[in-house]
């Protein structure tokens, strides 16, 4: 088999995706040039040029490196593959700015219409989906392929499984985030909430998402450890369970191969209930079980001190996911969807409140015996800080899937304050804390530039929480108790323009609060930056400097 | 459909708190059983392992 191959060194691997992505660049040009829908060619032929640009690097590669394979340790050390989880955190960096910036966008739109500037590309309508998917599947998404590849690595004591396959997972999930995205300013969606992109972005995705689940599996099955630290036990629950959501959620059927649009084959409530549990999961699975790996790995590391109680760990982890997966009918409560239905959802999502506390607590008692560290260390307050958003979210959400309170609060803004206090708060700042802990390692840094400027990251985002999640909670209880308020004679007291006008206030107080946030992760990308660039004598001086004048 | 729902409603009733209940006292026992202690501290430490 060997001997007719044009090079000898081409592993058989190598060829299969080299042809693969030749036969995508070339179904892709011929889609971009028979298609009707300008938006839907443009798509394709990025995908043309994606996927022959890969082509040629594949070859390219294979036939430079010659016949040697790269070595799985070196002087009796693992080789880690390090790349992708650079590129992973800048990209991660990128798209929280940018989606943080959106957001931003966003905010001032409701609070000024004039900010649409008449433009249908740039309405709220289409920047909305925008900045969702940007903060939480392109930025939350990078930190979590970042940091799952970095964690599985140094925990299982094993090079990265394959070559191609990580930069395969890494480049294609962020082609994937900006076909999605150019798609929702084109207009091209299916308009299901967190799942907007449409068949051929979804059939992607699956693609990407399976080399993934297949590159960790392989890490974690080639581990020098005997045993499977917690942190991969939950990426796994996150990857295998958004592998099984977006099936799910995403079986559609296209209208044609040249055409965007596709139609799911779930009708009426059915679909309802599939969105919902897909989307609630996306929160459970994505947005919770992900980040506390993060949790589990990084903030013993950064506080020098072993998991508070492992064995918590292993019951947070089963009693998590057994339980997550069945809260998702609350999100359909008072609809179509049968009532033992919305009952089960809330009854599950308040069980929910053993794990999610249990999980608060042995992130925080962690730190038993290294307490002090908090007033002399910003990263770690931050990874702190963000675990106590997490408890107080995980509060509020089954206390908001009670029916009773789901019908004041439910279709208000208290969902979207509820929502950015677990995206700014938790997933916002252990992120935050994650890329700090990694950058002066990926890059052999001593510490980072500043300490002084992450303090003021904290505190400068840490009020714009507040301002935010304080401003939606008045906003969202006022808007709610309008509605549903009657005069004596039984009309609706207040017509749904009044609702709007008395909103505005805090909508102009939430848009504070998003640019608060902005300008913090604008400091963090400044800091990281003259981190990487820094001379390090020059740092390790500064950072003496500035620790005293922190507090 | 009546009957399959009454029949589904009694499987999730019965069959379903049984695993439920079933898998969550299989995981306590296997994280509270005592000879599992020594490998489980020494995994509490691991993101602490340099090399």
């Amino acid at each position: 088999m060997a001997a007719t191959l044009p090079a000898p060194q081409l592993k058989i691997t190598d060829l299969g995706a080299g042809i693969a992505f030749g036969a995508l660049a070339l179904l892709t040009l011929i889609i971009a040039g028979k298609t009707e829908y300008p938006g839907y060619a443009f798509h394709a032929l990025v995908f043309a040029i994606a996927s022959g640009w890969a082509c040629f690097k594949v070859f390219d590669n294979a036939t430079s490196r010659g016949p040697v394979a790269i070595a799985q340790e070196i002087d009796g050390k693992p080789n880690y593959n390090m790349g992708p989880v650079k590129f992973a955190t800048i990209a991660a960096m990128f798209w929280g700015i940018a989606g943080f910036t959106v957001g931003l966008v966003i905010a001032l739109q409701l609070a000024f219409p004039v900010f649409n500037f008449e433009l249908p590309w740039i309405s709220f309508g289409r920047l909305r989906p925008l900045h969702t998917s940007a903060v939480i599947f392109a930025f939350g998404g990078n930190v979590l392929i970042g940091t799952s590849f970095y964690v599985v690595q140094k925990t299982c004591r094993a090079r990265l499984a394959g070559d191609i396959s990580p930069w395969f997972v890494v480049l294609g999930y962020n082609l994937f985030i900006v076909i999605a995205g150019t798609g929702y300013l084109l207009g091209i969606t299916q308009g299901k909430e967190y799942a907007e992109p449409e068949w051929y972005a979804d059939l992607w995705l699956t693609v990407v998402w399976v080399a993934y689940l297949l590159v960790f599996l392989a890490t974690v099955w080639k581990r020098k450890e005997p045993h499977i630290y917690v942190a991969n036990w939950f990426y796994l629950g996150f990857i295998v369970t958004i592998a099984v959501l977006h099936l799910g959620n995403n079986a559609t059927i296209p209208v044609s191969i040249f055409s965007p649009k596709s139609y799911i084959v779930w009708s009426g409530v059915q679909d309802a209930m599939f969105q919902w549990w897909y989307g609630h999961n996306a929160v459970g699975f994505f947005l919770t079980a992900g980040f506390l790996a993060i949790m589990y790995y990084f903030i013993p590391k950064r506080a020098e001190r072993p998991v508070y109680s492992y064995r918590l760990s292993i019951i947070h982890f089963w009693a998590l996911i057994f339980l997550y997966i069945w809260a998702g009918p609350h999100h359909l409560h008072y609809t179509a969807l049968p009532d033992w239905a919305q009952t089960l959802g809330m009854t599950f999502s308040i069980m929910l409140w053993m794990p999610s506390w249990g999980g608060m607590i042995n992130g925080l008692l962690t730190l038993s015996g290294a307490w002090d560290k908090l007033r002399t260390d910003p990263v770690l307050r931050m990874m702190v800080v963000s675990v106590a958003f997490y408890g107080m979210s995980t509060f509020e959400g089954p206390l908001m899937s009670i029916k009773a309170v789901n019908s004041l609060s439910h279709y208000t803004d208290w969902t979207i304050g509820h929502v950015h206090s677990g995206a700014l708060g938790w997933v916002g700042y252990i992120s935050f804390g994650a890329i700090y802990c990694l950058v002066p390692w990926l890059w052999n840094k001593k510490s980072l530039y500043s300490d002084r400027l992450v303090n003021w990251h904290f505190w400068i985002s840490t009020l714009g929480i507040v301002l935010y999640i304080t401003a939606m909670w008045v906003s969202g209880i006022l808007q709610g108790l309008m509605w549903r308020a009657y005069t004596p004679l039984g009309f609706l007291e207040y017509s749904f323009i009044e609702t709007v006008a008395a909103m505005k206030p805090f909508y102009v107080i939430r848009a504070l609060g998003g640019g608060l946030f902005l300008a913090g992760a604008l400091i963090m990308a400044y800091n990281l930056w003259m981190t990487v660039r820094g001379a390090p004598e020059a740092r390790e001086a500064g950072l003496g400097d500035a620790l005293p004048a922190t507090r | 459909m009546a009957n399959m729902y009454a029949y589904l409603a009694g499987i999730a009733q019965s069959v379903g708190l049984v695993y439920f209940v079933g898998i969550f006292t299989c995981v306590c026992v296997y994280a509270l059983w005592p000879s599992n202690r020594a490998r489980f501290d020494r995994a509490a430490s691991m993101p602490l392992n340099e090399d």
